[in-house]
């Protein structure tokens, strides 16, 4: 009886949520919080007395906030995983895809998966046996722990310890300016990231993959092979607060916030 | 400790005694928190660290295969490695020439230029180590990268720290060398030395133990130092077979993976601290040390 008795005032007080002030923190993927604080800004204008708390510490912290209760809602830029709590909930909000890239002078228009594995486990160690010029090749890889190396690893079934990188990074930043400064780099970061900085003139080529240029439309219609959904991750299903937070960031008024962010938004 | 002090007091200087027992607690209060937060830290990083170390045993740190705590692979070594060579080649970079720029400031340099000089130092000593970090990502690594791929390197990262270390050896080597008494120069002009004779065989020796505490104080700011290192060094975990090759520090590699570490790799993120702490502690040991033979 008492449960159900705190039950009916949790789900009383979400549903005032006009009269008490709504707060809700949110932690986890540096690739989904810039996206969320552009959320989190338009969703407070609206709702006055509203405050929402981004921060970032990858997908694996946002998974365990939400899992824990240290935030409301967590941010993951993967897809759940077999060994994630069973009681967590994972909500798209958008797609991102991961392309690899390489130096804007480099020949070489497009790498098969059997190419692009012996690159990263150094069997081919020179641009010259790819048909591009005679350079070694600097295998640009990212940090242990990172949700695209994950995914990466994943895509093209490697294990993170049969990487021989040359150079290991750390955010989609920094690779797309270690790639920019070295003509025989190749690297893979976000597809919005490297398309914006790519058609702003940093200089570096976007690879194709399986024959299908990665793009924000190639991720949208789902040709992009190697893909990921940006979640918003709750403990049980989204209520109150949460759940009006999580609709707000998925309805299609604000899909210009998505693709403002280089994503793809989810119907 | 407390009633050491009050008891002390007294029999020290009349002067004090009364009036300042409220002082002595405050004072005795300010020592107590800067300490204990010290001590707080430590003891948080040990803590943390025993998870590990408990599962992995202390020689597994060097003989591991490889870093990959993930999978349960811990060799810390290279790190290690990479972290006394970046600091040793940055100092060797650094000494001489924060010590010999003090040395033109004191002696050489005319009178006018020595004030835009010290303020020029002490705004590099001030700049933020990820200026220095994005700096070194777009313009010093593409320019090693046209020597020999890939450009990040243990050589890029030592430069980086080298300049960063420059300001605080050179300002307190200034220092040192101002404590040089006069009577010793005076008798060296006197003797007929030149100015490189009476820099090499009076005023460093004279200076030794302030020299040694500057270069000390640089170390410990170069084994420290993350962010720039972390853009220019290529952080990749293997034993540097020369300066092209790419190194990671164990501070980097805190920066690089806690963010994204969970249960032991966490836990042996907490160990390369606590690592850390104890390079850092011996440099302090060793500045102590010079500082004291100075006195």
């Amino acid at each position: 009886m008492i449960p159900l008795l705190l039950l009916a005032c949790a789900s009383d007080s979400g549903a005032g949520s006009d009269s008490a002030p709504v707060r809700l923190t949110l932690t986890g993927s540096s690739t989904v919080a810039p996206l969320v604080s552009e959320l989190a800004k338009r969703y407070e204008s609206q709702n006055p007395g509203a405050r929402i708390d981004v921060q970032t510490g990858g997908s694996s912290r946002g998974v365990a906030d939400a899992a824990s209760g240290t935030a409301d809602i967590g941010m993951a830029s993967r897809a759940q995983k077999q060994d994630d709590p069973a009681d967590l909930v994972f909500t798209p909000i958008a797609q991102d895809g991961i392309a690899l890239i390489v130096h804007a002078e480099n020949p070489v228009a497009e790498l098969s998966r059997e190419q692009v594995v012996s690159i990263y486990t150094g069997g081919i160690a020179s641009w010259l046996d790819l048909g591009g010029a005679d350079l070694p090749i600097t295998v640009v890889n990212k940090a242990e722990g990172r949700s695209t190396l994950e995914l990466f690893c994943h895509f093209f079934k490697l294990e993170a310890a049969a990487i021989k990188a040359s150079v290991v990074i750390g955010d989609n930043a920094q690779g797309i300016k270690t790639v920019a400064g070295n003509p025989g780099a190749i690297g893979y970061v976000s597809i919005g990231t490297a398309e914006y900085e790519r058609d702003h003139g940093t200089p570096i080529e976007l690879l194709p993959l399986d024959g299908v240029a990665p793009s924000v439309a190639s991720v949208k219609d789902g040709s992009f092979p190697m893909s990921r959904p940006l979640n918003l991750v709750t403990r049980g299903q989204p209520a109150g607060a949460v759940a009006d937070f999580i609709g707000f960031a998925r309805d299609a008024a604000q899909h210009d916030l998505v693709a403002g962010q280089y994503f793809v938004p989810v119907d | 400790m407390g009633d050491g002090s009050s008891l002390e007091a007294p029999s020290r200087g009349k002067a004090r005694v009364g009036s300042a027992s409220w002082l002595d607690a405050l004072l005795v209060l300010c020592a107590v928190v800067s300490g204990g937060m010290t001590l707080l830290v430590a003891g948080f990083v040990a803590r943390e660290s025993t998870r590990v170390l408990w599962v992995v045993g202390l020689s597994r740190w060097f003989t591991d295969p490889s870093w990959h705590p993930a999978s349960g692979l811990f060799n810390a070594l290279p790190m290690v490695v990479g972290t006394l060579l970046t600091s040793m080649l940055a100092l060797v970079l650094a000494v001489p020439a924060g010590v010999l720029s003090a040395a033109w400031a004191r002696w050489v340099a005319p009178a006018w230029a020595r004030g835009p000089y010290r303020a020029l130092v002490a705004l590099l000593a001030g700049i933020p180590s990820v200026v220095y970090g994005l700096w070194g990502l777009t313009v010093l690594v593409p320019a090693i990268a046209r020597v020999q791929a890939p450009g990040s390197s243990l050589l890029a990262g030592a430069l980086v720290l080298a300049l960063m270390v420059v300001p605080t050896i050179a300002l307190f080597a200034e220092s040192a060398l101002a404590s040089v008494p006069a009577p010793l120069l005076q008798g060296a002009a006197a003797l007929g030395l030149g100015p490189w004779a009476t820099l090499r065989g009076v005023a460093l020796p004279a200076a030794r133990p302030g020299l040694v505490a500057a270069v000390t104080l640089g170390a410990g700011r170069a084994v420290g130092e993350t962010m720039a290192l972390l853009m220019v060094a290529g952080n990749v975990v293997e034993l540097p077979g020369s300066v092209f090759d790419p190194v990671r520090t164990l501070a980097a590699n805190i920066a690089l993976e806690m963010a994204y570490a969970t249960a032991d790799h966490r836990s042996a993120l907490f160990a390369t601290g606590s690592g850390l702490l104890v390079i850092v502690a011996l440099l302090v040991l060793v500045a102590d040390r010079a500082q004291r033979a100075r006195a």
